[in-house]
């Protein structure tokens, strides 16, 4: 597992690499929530094209950052979705929040 | 041989760390291979069992390091049956642990783990008794692709 945040003025951009699966997820979850805390993005973007897998716990992990961020009053984007994690993305329903970037 | 029995099975034993996801992942995934599945099949497979196993963990042992069994069979049709078994709190109320968004697992779970797995396989079947454990047995047909082959060369030839 590793990730990369890169800072471009209130836009943060995650860019997740690796698998993401309940055991993953925790520490990505942390590492965001701590940087996200401090810096208080007005856009947070997820970048999934470099994750090969994704179960349901990548859900839980998008609706979590997602209640974060609104709570700071900043905005979820999500990029770089195969089509795999396409179709998990669809049976979640997350899809209807608007916050997945078409692409790929 | 008779036909219906399978041409190879496996069974493997692991405890209930949520490490060991990949690693189930991974051994169904090479098992598998055997079929010549493909990437978009496999890619269900090993999602379907990443759920079942990270539920074994998660739910049914919980803080407890437990042992999950492991057993999948393959067959010349392309049928594979996949089962996953723990000894954990097992599951009160099976059809409605099974509804899509039904959780117990609290903020980080979305309650989608019987969704996927119902949506990427071909069959979900799930036994549970509560204090004893769980074992979900999960199938999907894979294309023989030895017989688009032959249909091809039928074909051609
Ligand atoms: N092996 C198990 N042992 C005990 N309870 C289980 C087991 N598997 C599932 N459950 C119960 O069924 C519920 C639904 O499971 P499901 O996988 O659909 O969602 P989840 O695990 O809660 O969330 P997600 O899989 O999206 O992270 C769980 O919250 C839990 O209460
Ligand atoms: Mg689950």
């Amino acid at each position: 597992m590793g990730m990369k945040i890169t800072k471009n003025g209130r836009r943060c951009t995650v860019l997740l690499d690796g698998d993401i699966d309940h055991c993953s997820a925790r520490s990505m979850r942390e590492m965001i929530d701590r940087y996200v805390n401090e810096e208080k993005p007005e856009v947070l973007c997820l970048d999934f094209s470099k994750i090969k897998f994704m179960d349901s716990s990548g859900i839980g992990l998008i609706m979590g950052r997602y209640k974060l961020i609104k709570i700071l009053g900043g905005r979820l984007v999500i990029a770089g979705v195969s089509e795999g994690i396409s179709r998990i993305i669809k049976l979640s329903g997350l899809g209807t929040l608007g916050i997945v970037k078409e692409e790929r | 041989m008779r036909i219906l029995d399978p041409i190879n099975e496996m069974k493997l034993e692991f405890v209930a760390r949520s490490s060991n996801e990949a690693f189930a992942r991974g051994a169904i995934a090479s098992f598998v291979l055997q079929l010549d599945p493909t990437i978009s099949e496999l890619s269900d497979i090993k999602t379907a069992v990443s759920e079942a196993v990270t539920n074994s963990i998660v739910h049914g042992y919980g803080e407890v390091l437990g042992t999950i069994y492991l057993e999948a069979k393959i067959f010349e049709t392309g049928k594979i049956i996949i089962r996953i078994r723990d000894k954990g709190v097992g599951i009160p109320d099976v059809s409605q642990a099974m509804e899509p968004l039904f959780t117990t697992g609290g903020e980080e779970r979305s309650g989608l783990g019987f969704a996927v797995m119902q949506s990427f396989m071909d069959g979900v079947k799930v036994f549970s008794k509560p204090g004893r454990g769980t074992t979900v047995t999960l199938e999907k047909n894979v294309i023989r692709r030895f017989v688009k082959e032959k249909k091809q060369s039928a074909v051609v030839g």
